[in-house]
């Protein structure tokens, strides 16, 4: 089967979703969403808790009423979406793009788009990325897998948890654990700080006098079916553990939070250039990669911490996509971004002299009382006192005009 | 009194100082908003939380319908309220907004549907 459009989305979540509808508010109509689970929505489906949508509907909705507004914008529009279809391969042809299709039910599709909008999301890191040593039981799990299967499939992963990492999702399903009757006997954060926002911290954890173990690591996992103990041990400065402090607790399972990578496969395959840091794509100001037409925006190009951004950035990315479409719009001037003092990425990597600019970007560590400079050379373009910043929280902020003579922009905070 | 917490509201969760007598709020500092006195008020006095699970459903293409309470019930009652929702099954179609417990354990919450799931 062939199939010729004018913008092909890799993925139906809610990056893929907003910058769907993006396009089409912009004037494309020939949009094809590709969508490898059965039905769209993608991770905000199994997300059943609360807190999301504050920014974008001022309400505060559960994962699946957020998608699901998304998803009633699509009716009536002649955005095409196709389910359980894979994108396999990318390939870059002067002035458009072949990109092959697997699906159950038509099989290959050879679809060529004028655009690709990269929004296949994030996926978590597993035992094998932190490389715990130990024996290899069953019971040790994503904690995002297990929130798939007690949300979406009804079913427990255990009775007697330890949760190793204290991202968001380790958070989330400390307290959904503890709803459906299993005992989380602590949650063990490597960092000296927690990993998830502040407030999940006092819902998930302080409501269900769960203890977290900060600046502490699991050093061994026990158990020959299943799981029966891991060891968990403080660290030194030097993030070593120490062995005489090392106590040991008993469970059935353990969740694994720790970190999330954007899944970039078919971005390298098809020879997008990805930046060190974020794993993400680098690109410019249109959320353009380096093969000109291919744009990624959401998890993809850089792990958020509410949807809301990445809705925003989604939409953003699509309006950009539309002028590609219509006036074949590239970015010229180019100013690098440079990050420095306790910020640890800022993107995009590089902004236009004379027009404004919006940045994304995350600190190294938690800072008290501290400030955040953007600098065009020598000149303050932005500025903005922090009584607290952490890594967990991402920095949106705009610049309302790139200076046209800047040679360089510094991101820093002081 | 004073007292630590850590405001819900929204994901910035700031960490507010609260300075209270038995009845009353007598001041609330740390805040970035206005919801963080309303918030501190009630947490102080009598905490509130949206309760958000699954219940089974019937005759759809996943076992599981998503749920949550309409507004936040007393802490005291989560879990009274997830004992009644282990209880709950309903059949497909469910449509996001349905109420699937009218005032479930006198919370003055009603329990609804945030998904919407056909029939098939």
């Amino acid at each position: 089967m062939t199939k010729n459009v004018d913008a092909l989305i890799i993925g139906g979540g809610p990056a893929g979703l907003a910058a769907a509808i993006s396009l089409k508010k912009n004037g494309i109509d020939n949009i094809l969403i590709v969508e490898r689970e059965d039905c769209l929505g993608g991770i905000l489906l199994q997300c059943i808790h609360n807190g999301f949508g504050l920014h974008r509907f001022k309400e505060e909705l559960t994962g699946p009423e957020y998608a699901e507004k998304y998803i009633e914008m699509l009716e009536g529009t002649t955005i095409e979406t196709m389910t359980n279809t894979c994108a396999i391969e990318i390939v870059n042809e002067e002035n458009s793009k072949t990109v092959y299709l697997m699906s159950e039910k038509s099989g290959l599709i050879e679809a060529k788009t004028k655009v690709v909008i990269l929004a296949m999301g994030c996926r978590e890191r597993n035992r094998g990325n932190i490389a715990i040593p130990g024996t290899r039981p069953a019971g040790v799990m994503t904690a995002g897998l297990a929130q798939k299967l007690v949300n979406r499939y009804g079913y427990m992963p255990g009775k007697e948890v330890v949760i190793l990492g204290s991202g968001d999702i380790g958070l989330i399903m400390a307290r959904r654990m503890t709803w459906e009757g299993a005992k989380v006997k602590a949650v063990v954060e490597l960092q000296p700080y927690p990993g998830g926002l502040n407030r999940n911290i006092a819902q998930c954890l302080n409501d269900y006098n769960i203890p977290l173990y900060l600046s502490h690591t699991i050093t061994a996992i026990r158990g020959n079916s299943r799981i029966t103990e891991v060891d968990i041990a403080p660290i030194n400065e030097y993030k070593e553990p120490k062995k005489e402090d090392t106590f040991t607790l008993k469970c059935d399972s353990l969740l694994l939070s720790v970190g999330l990578l954007p899944e970039n496969e078919l971005s390298q395959l098809a020879g997008v250039n990805l930046d060190r840091v974020t794993g993400g794509p680098l690109i410019d100001t249109n959320y353009m990669t380096n093969i000109s037409g291919v744009f990624a925006c959401g998890n993809v190009l850089h792990v958020h911490d509410l949807v809301d951004w990445v809705s925003e950035e989604s939409e953003a990315a699509g309006k950009a996509a539309a002028d590609y479409i219509r006036n074949q719009t590239i970015q010229k001037n180019k100013i690098a971004v440079r990050v420095g003092n306790l910020v640890r990425y800022a993107l995009p990597t590089v902004l236009e002299p004379g027009k404004p600019g919006i940045l994304s970007l995350r600190v190294i560590a938690p800072a008290e009382n501290t400030t955040l400079y953007v600098k065009a050379d020598d000149e303050i373009i932005y500025k903005k006192g922090h009584k607290k910043i952490f890594p967990s929280e991402m920095q949106r902020i705009e610049i309302k005009e790139v200076p046209q003579k800047a040679k360089m922009i510094h991101v820093y905070l002081e | 009194m004073k007292k630590s917490i850590i405001c819900i509201s929204c994901p910035l969760g700031c960490n507010l100082s609260v300075e209270h007598d038995d009845k009353v709020i007598i001041s609330v500092s740390g805040n970035a908003c206005k919801r963080g006195p309303v918030y501190a008020q009630k947490e102080v006095f009598s905490p509130e939380r949206v309760v958000t699970s699954t219940i089974k459903i019937e005759g759809a293409k996943i076992p599981l319908l998503p749920v949550r309470t309409d507004k936040s019930v007393s802490k005291d009652k989560m879990f009274e309220v997830m004992k009644e929702i282990f209880k709950l099954k309903v059949k497909a179609p469910a449509k996001r907004g349905d109420i699937i417990c009218q005032d479930i354990c006198k919370s003055g919450a009603n329990l609804i549907a945030t998904r919407t799931l056909d029939k098939i």
